[in-house]
């Protein structure tokens, strides 16, 4: 990706892309808007919000560190039944505390997986990883007296967040601030990452895996601990989600809510921290409102879209932008650490 | 009792041997393909039951009309694709898949479409030593007379030889002056073919309806990713043994559920992560 | 100029109350796409067809269906759907819920937004207990499982039975009410066979050919109804567990009316116990079947899904006529404890108490009359109810 330059002179580089660029702040403040101007849609934004943060931490790997996952849910799944199984046990319910430990879950489930399974790549991984999670659902089930199986666990008694905001189930204000405010604080956590020398390495790994070492870099160890941080977000996102539903069931472990959110990502633009949020945000309000209007048949539109952007856009939605964006500014190329276009492509 | 499992062994070598061949060679990641074996399965069953056709010949139309649909669709769109990442390949064929089934809901609705086995192949049949379905024996003899043809195919024809040269060096080959473009052609049209007869000829166990081109695309994935891409004799063999171990767990440890084919794939890609009879780094 | 425009907009805004108190919105929710789509769809039907029969009952109110996808088992868009439906569109009435889980996920909103919900399907026996404006026209697993038991050994007089179930909950229900009421009558059960989620692949080979090894008299099966009934069928017949001497036994869901007559000669002699098929002899099913084929085509039959969605838009068209088209909800559970129907499947009414149904089961057994498969009715059952909230079994217990 870019060949050694001297210590300072990188330095520098890393910090030009770090400062944080005039409409950054947009998003929130969009975020911030929709809550006052559609209290009525909250809990369908909050379903987006939580799915950002989750497409977030799949960006993480795949988008930065190149691992090509299906099996991102399973981390999803072990935060949501942390959070789940401590409350309906009447073990924990204290929403922050066991958001915390969501997160340590993941990233453990994460770590262990990861130490095993980061030795291969290509089809093999995508493989591995989808049946690791397959395994968890399944292992989900058969521990029924304790997950609650295919029902899974309802009525969960979150407490107050912070002895105070209850989580209203018909009207979930509190549920949205409170995702909001998380997905803000892992948000900063994963651009302060990626623009790290850390994060320089790993886009370095996916770019050339065979050359990092040769720099000196520790690849296995690089991308296993990429690994486990984005399984920890993945953890939070679902402990978070268990405890804006006050439920949990096995669909949070399920190979469509892993294959979905690489499509967001996808369709959004990875490795870029926003492909995230235009991902999510295009899948889930085109498929809600579409299926509002057409019930039975509403997957033609979102298929022809998945179509048009993979023909005419390189890297989704952002990456379609950036072109366009390229093409009326020639003089001032942006780079958000977007991966190169790669030919000619090597097998999986 | 192994031919149960096997049987179902090659329903899974039948639909997922196209793929492998297709994501060996181009390097597509083509999620469609369970979509094709869909669309192959409607054709052959609705040929069957407005037209009036055999059972034999509505499998060489769906095959036919399957290629001939993958053709254009490989010539118009496919093609555009092949030099750009996975992810954006995975994105066009999920949203490929999602308009199969839109459409399909929308024309044939979403109920399931039975298939009506000519009563030759219904029931039992005596083998001599044990009473076995006679379907089941069909489909034994179908898979392995396929891997039999598809092998003296790839090893004796000069076909067979450009589709291996291209799948172990692609730029060699196309040096050579390999035609790669109509290779890819012909390949995809082959393997979009053999998932059409797939979709028929498993509709008996997997039905058909339009969720099919999502429902089993994991089993597809798992048996290629264990046999090794492009390879068609290690597609044959991982179908068998996932197809028999399955089998088997299932019927004496019923309560592990369907644990057991996702363990066995974690364990066997483990072991051998080229898949049990990939050669190259994949 | 600008006086005018406000008396406009208060002249459409009187006229627009007016119609609403006129107009009734019921939100349906359903997975009109994903692999419930075909359930969704016969639903969908059987509410349609209940309206589209009855529009002189329905007068001087207008229903309005407001249809909502929920896609998927997972609860969390079926809980987002029915949170919409109460908080964007006001619906008076809730109905739909193909999926057990859906329905468990959406019990704390259907209490939270007080109205009255119709469950048109899923069958999981304790889900009503979940919301006090859960009333459900569908059925329990309990309902057929449980009677089918009895059945199986006072009328079939068998004494061995393997079961084979889908391993999710209400396979595991059909199980339960199976086993407890058929070992109660002097039965024994010799194997449980799980088969596998409702998401796995419908070869049943490997736990059917478990099944004849063990050499019962009778083979309860549960599935869920769609292509693995079809496949159940198929595999029991191939596998000549018929000549074996084994009986096919289960819930009506392995007959599922829209599959019989794919299933063809290999259906004959099952005997299911449920509570609808489209062969039961009653006017309101003649007349019923025959509009079903009138308006969605020749080959096309109602199952008892169908007739879910038709009684659930009947029950919903008496709470509209008996509140006048405003639909409170403790009121409208009033109105649902003295309402009795003939519907289809014969005289049904709500248990007061549990707000679950109370009708006939049927013993049927599947035999060859004029080159179709038909559901010859053996045996009869009259207003069975819910027995695992009855008896307070596990989680049928009112907490």
């Amino acid at each position: 990706m870019s060949e050694y330059r001297g210590g300072a002179q990188a330095r520098t580089a890393l910090a030009r892309r770090h400062r944080v660029r005039a409409w950054e702040p947009l998003p929130w403040i969009v975020a911030l808007g929709f809550f006052f101007a559609f209290p009525k849609h909250l809990g369908f934004g909050t379903e987006v919000l939580v799915t950002i943060l989750f497409a977030l931490s799949l960006d993480l790997v795949l988008g930065y560190a190149g691992i090509v996952t299906l099996g991102h849910a399973a981390f999803f799944g072990v935060g949501a039944y942390t959070v789940g199984m401590l409350a309906k046990h009447g073990l924990w319910n204290e929403p922050l505390t066991s958001l915390a430990l969501a997160g340590i879950v993941g990233a453990a489930v994460g770590l262990g997986s990861g130490l095993v399974l980061l030795r291969t790549r290509g089809l093999t991984l995508l493989m591995l990883t989808l049946c690791t999670m397959a395994l968890l659902e399944e292992a989900g089930n058969l521990a029924h007296t304790w997950t609650g199986g295919f029902d899974g666990l309802d009525s969960l008694p979150i407490a107050p967040l912070l002895g105070r905001f209850e989580f209203s189930p018909l009207y979930p204000t509190t549920q949205y601030l409170y995702v909001l405010v998380v997905l803000f604080l892992c948000f900063v956590f994963v651009r302060t990452l990626v623009y790290s020398p850390f994060g320089q390495s790993l886009t370095g790994i996916r770019e050339n895996i065979l050359r990092m070492p040769a720099v000196g870099a520790p690849v296995p160890r690089r991308l296993a601990v990429c690994y486990t941080l984005s399984a920890g977000i993945a953890g939070i996102a679902g402990g978070i989600w268990a405890q804006a539903n006050a439920y949990v069931n096995l669909g949070t472990l399920g190979l469509d809510r892993a294959a979905t959110v690489l499509i967001m990502l996808a369709l959004g633009g990875r490795g870029r921290l926003y492909g995230a949020f235009v991902g999510a945000i295009a899948y889930m309000v085109l498929s809600h409102f579409l299926s509002k209007i057409y019930p039975t048949a509403w997957q033609l539109g979102l298929g022809l879209l998945l179509v048009v952007i993979a023909l005419f856009a390189h890297n989704g939605i952002l990456g379609l932008g950036e072109t366009v964006w390229r093409r009326l500014r020639v003089s001032r190329p942006l780079n958000m650490g977007a991966p190169q276009h790669r030919t000619p492509n090597p097998p999986l | 009792m192994l031919l149960g499992g096997i049987a179902a062994g090659m329903i899974l070598f039948i639909v997922s041997v196209g793929l492998s061949v297709t994501m060996g060679l181009m390097g597509f990641v083509n999620l469609a393909h369970g979509g094709f074996a869909m669309l192959g399965g409607y054709a052959i069953v609705l040929a069957m039951k407005h037209w009036g056709l055999g059972f034999v010949t509505a499998l060489a139309f769906g095959f036919l009309a399957t290629a001939a649909a993958s053709v254009v669709l490989e010539r118009l769109l496919y093609a555009r694709l092949y030099r750009a990442t996975e992810l954006d390949q995975v994105l066009f064929t999920i949203g490929l898949v999602f308009i199969m089934i839109a459409s399909l809901t929308l024309r044939f609705g979403p109920e399931n479409q039975p298939l009506t086995l000519p009563r030759a192949l219904q029931g039992q049949i005596d083998l001599g030593f044990v009473q076995y379905r006679t379907y089941s024996l069909v489909l034994i003899v179908t898979g392995i007379a396929i891997v039999v043809a598809l092998w003296l195919g790839f090893e004796r024809t000069r076909l067979g030889a450009q589709i291996r040269a291209a799948v172990d060096n692609r730029r060699m080959a196309e040096s050579l002056g390999i035609n790669i473009a109509r290779l890819f052609t012909i390949t995809f049209a082959l393997g979009s073919g053999m998932a059409a007869l797939g979709g028929g000829l498993g509709a008996e166990f997997l039905g058909l309806d339009p969720q099919y081109a999502l429902k089993y695309l994991v089993y597809f994935l798992i048996v290629v990713a264990v046999g090794g891409l492009g390879r068609v004799t290690g597609v044959f063999f991982a179908a068998l043994l996932i197809g028999v171990l399955d089998f088997v767990l299932k019927k004496y440890l019923p309560q592990g559920g369907p644990m057991f084919i996702y363990a066995v794939t974690i364990v066997l890609l483990l072991w051998r992560p080229q898949g049990l009879f990939g050669g190259k780094a994949a | 100029m600008i006086k005018r425009i406000v008396a406009l907009f208060a002249v459409l805004a009187s006229l627009a109350t007016w119609a609403e108190a006129q107009e009734v919105k019921v939100g349906v929710n359903l997975p009109y796409t994903g692999i419930g789509a075909e359930f969704a769809q016969l639903v969908d039907r059987g509410m349609e067809l209940y309206l589209k029969l009855n529009a002189d009952k329905v007068k001087p109110y207008t229903i309005k269906l407001i249809k909502r996808d929920v896609k998927n088992p997972g609860g969390a868009d079926a809980k987002i759907a029915v949170q919409e439906l109460l908080t964007q569109e006001n619906v008076d009435i809730l109905a739909g819920w193909i999926y057990s889980p859906n329905a468990i996920a959406s019990a704390p909103i259907v209490t939270a937004g007080k109205k009255l919900a119709v469950i048109m399907n899923a069958g999981t026996a304790h889900i009503t207990n979940m919301s006090p404006y859960y009333v459900r026209t569908s059925f329990s697993m309990w309902h057929a499982g449980y009677a089918m038991g009895e059945a199986t050994s006072k009328i079939l007089k068998a004494k061995t039975a393997v079961v084979g179930y889908t391993d999710f909950p209400p396979g595991k229900d059909s199980l339960a009410a199976f086993k407890r009421s058929f070992e109660a009558a002097g039965g024994k059960v010799i194997d449980e066979i799980p088969m596998g989620g409702a998401g796995a692949v419908p070869d049943f080979t490997p736990f059917f050919q478990r099944a004849k090894d063990k050499k019962p008299e009778v083979f309860f099966v549960f599935v869920p109804a769609g292509d693995h009934a079809a496949a159940v069928v198929k595999t029991y017949a191939a596998l000549g567990m018929k000549e074996a001497g084994i009986k096919l036994i289960g819930p009506g869901d392995i007959t599922q009316d829209t599959k019989l007559q794919a299933m063809g000669p290999a259906a004959v002699g099952l005997v299911t116990m449920h509570h609808y098929h489209a062969d039961l002899d009653n006017p309101e099913n003649k007349r019923f079947v025959a509009a079903w084929k009138e308006a969605y085509g020749a080959a096309a039959v109602p199952d008892f899904m169908a007739v879910g969605g038709y009684d659930g838009m009947a029950l919903i068209v008496h709470v509209v006529q008996a509140l006048k088209g405003k639909v409170d909800a403790e009121k409208a559970l009033e109105a649902v404890k003295g309402w009795k129907f003939a519907s289809p499947r014969g005289p049904i009414s709500i248990d007061p108490v549990t707000r679950d149904i109370v009708m006939n089961e049927y013993l049927s057994e599947a035999v060859m009359k004029d080159g179709r498969v038909f559901q010859k009715v053996i045996g009869k059952i009259d207003a069975v109810k819910d027995a695992c909230k009855e008896q307070k079994i596990g989680p049928c217990a009112p907490k």
